[in-house]
């Protein structure tokens, strides 16, 4: 009975169905298009001259130039962005390895073999990620400045890695308890070490896991501007500090802010979309699978 | 049973391995206690010395009258700070502008998010070209985002909102539409819409996982029941999604607290909208108050305790129940 009614619905429900499915369809584009317009038109403005980029109201049609990201690399004699985003991608790298260093085997040892109160540590990892940043900023400030690391990139490797150590062991945690405990009791019996087995059986199997723990830890630190602010001067300026340049306005500079802004924005979109599935996961701390 | 020493070496060389070698009674299972615990210890320690230290370190601060434009009028001040902190009119002004900011922008995009992710769990032409244009405003840079929404969009001459309603109104023949100036005229809606915009995409990621995680016989047997869409949406989906609703509150609130680059950047704290880590920050690093700002930062993070008890426990009941299934 029940298999010939949803078989055979009758032809005016299916059509109003169908009907209201095109509607919310379409509805669905709408936001997706409403939420991407403000990206869309920064990457359009990018390509404008400046004249074209400030009218009012905005032409839409306007002809397309490079010379934005011209003045933005430096050809129009202003600083150069390079140096700020070869420290920003040094800074983001290289506290990325560290968090994986620091990271994979904790999560070992909270998931795979775990501690006895392995819970216990598992929360107080995730505890220190709601101390508000900003207390701490000062004495970190009067160390760095007694020990001669202000405005030293490595600072910045440091306290990124603490930053983003919490949310690297709960996301690997997770993932490593995925991994069969069979495969790696056979690695033990065949008396491999915990580096061996860290490196030739966990890492190819939560290899996908992994990664999106790094992407994750590359983009927050990538996007981190108070510690950057505070703690970095003229040779360690992050691009996030570089991009606050343009808070206040002076003469046309649109065209070239929404340039920096895009190329400052672009690894990180990229490995955002290249991560887009393993994102949840991630930024729910591995509690969304 | 010989095997289980060697099955479980020590991963350094630090003293443990002998215990196990002599093996006494009571060593094998001690070493092998340590031998668990010894690959936590790094990010362990690092993480203590990089966290809970300076937040001591702020703590002795906060008891100290310390101005560093006058290093040599540095005493001890015991509670004052505390005091001068509490009866600080600003100070308690930004505490509320905290509070109104991060409930706001976490309620909107919770909602906003809900609303987007139930449209995007159907199927549709070019569901998977919609979610990725949706998870752009999450990736831009903050700096970036923030800058975007003050100069692009909400700049009164040339911002494409004014831009917009001018291209309309000039649509139907009116010639002088309203141009108001969106950051001087409402500067905390501003900034709140700017940050609505970054995190509801954050939020429907975390919604639509839970959508997808509905039992499907469930709904299918609803839906054979001839329950309505809404009955389904109430009785069914909202109080599955509860948990899920709450893990994005959390996540959303534990950096919308601390949000700093969008309040920097479109207001410079200024019109009412300064937050706690803008406040801080501006009593460190412009008035050089260090025993002021280090008594704020020390009642922030009593604040901080208290909200994150209840939210540990939220996330680990969710945590409990992802293991129990």
């Amino acid at each position: 009975m029940s298999a010939t009614t949803t078989a055979a619905p009758s032809g005016t429900s299916t059509v109003a169905r169908r009907g209201k499915g095109a509607v919310l369809g379409l509805l669905a584009w709408a936001a997706g298009l409403l939420f991407f317009l403000p990206v869309a038109w920064m990457v359009l403005t990018s390509f404008h001259s400046e004249p074209d980029a400030a009218t009012n109201p905005p032409s839409l049609l306007a002809p397309l130039t490079l010379d934005s990201y011209r003045t933005f690399f430096g050809e129009g004699g202003g600083a150069s962005p390079w140096p700020p985003l070869i420290n920003s991608m040094t800074a983001s790298l290289a506290s990325t390895a560290l968090v994986l260093l620091l990271a994979l085997p904790a999560a070992y040892a909270l998931s795979i073999r775990p501690v006895k109160a392995w819970r216990d540590v598992l929360f107080f990892f995730l505890s220190t990620k709601m101390l508000p940043v900003v207390a701490g900023l000062l004495p970190v400030y009067l160390i760095a400045k007694n020990i001669g690391m202000l405005d030293n990139i490595w600072l910045l490797v440091i306290l990124y890695t603490s930053m983003n150590l919490p949310i690297a062991v709960w996301m690997l945690q997770s993932f490593l308890a995925e991994v069969p405990p069979s495969v790696i009791e056979a690695a033990q019996i065949d008396g491999a070490r915990l580096p061996t087995i860290l490196w030739r059986v966990i890492v190819p199997i939560a290899g996908p896991g992994i990664a999106a723990t790094s992407l994750i830890c590359f983009i927050f630190s990538w996007n981190e501007m108070l510690f950057a602010r505070v703690l970095t001067g003229v040779t360690a300026q992050t691009a996030p500090v570089f991009l606050t340049s343009f808070i206040t306005s002076q003469g046309l500079f649109l065209a070239q802010m929404c340039a920096a802004s895009f190329a400052i924005s672009l690894p990180v979109l990229a490995a955002g979309f290249a991560a887009q599935d393993k994102l949840v996961q991630g930024l729910s701390l591995g509690a969304v699978k | 049973m010989s095997t289980t020493p060697t099955a479980a070496p020590p991963p350094s060389a630090t003293g443990t391995g002998r215990p196990t070698a002599a093996r006494p009674p009571a060593g094998p299972r001690r070493a092998s206690a340590w031998a668990r615990r010894a690959p936590l210890m790094p990010a362990l320690i690092f993480l203590i010395v990089c966290t809970q230290l300076p937040f001591a370190a702020t703590l002795v601060i906060s008891f100290f009258d310390w101005n560093s434009l006058y290093p040599d009028d540095r005493s001890f001040n015991a509670f004052g700070n505390f005091a001068q902190v509490l009866g600080d009119s600003d100070l308690r002004a930004s505490l509320l502008t905290t509070i109104i900011l991060t409930t706001v922008v976490v309620l909107c995009s919770l909602a906003l998010g809900l609303a987007i992710a139930l449209l995007l769990d159907r199927s549709f032409r070019g569901r998977g070209v919609v979610r990725t244009l949706m998870i752009a405003p999450f990736l831009v840079v903050p700096v970036a985002a923030a800058l975007l929404w003050k100069h692009l969009l909400f700049n009164p001459e040339y911002g494409l909102f004014n831009g917009a309603i001018n291209w309309l109104a000039g649509l139907v023949g009116i010639n002088d539409p309203i141009q108001p100036d969106w950051i001087s005229d409402m500067p905390l809606i501003a900034v709140q819409a700017s940050l609505i915009w970054q995190w509801t995409p954050f939020m429907m990621l975390i919604l639509l996982a839970g959508l997808q995680s509905r039992p499907g016989d469930v709904m299918e047997a609803a839906h054979l029941d001839g329950a309505s869409d809404w009955q389904i949406f109430r009785y069914i989906t909202l109080p599955h999604l509860r948990r899920y609703l709450e893990l994005g509150g959390l996540l959303g609130s534990i950096y919308i607290v601390q949000n700093f680059d969008a309040v920097f950047i479109m207001t410079s704290g200024g019109l009412g909208t300064a937050n706690l880590p803008y406040s801080i920050y501006q009593t460190f690093y412009q008035a050089h108050e260090y025993g002021l700002a280090s008594a704020a930062g020390v009642l922030v993070v009593i604040g901080s305790i208290i909200l994150a008890t209840f939210a540990l426990r939220v996330v680990s009941s969710l945590f409990s129940e992802e293991v129990s299934r």
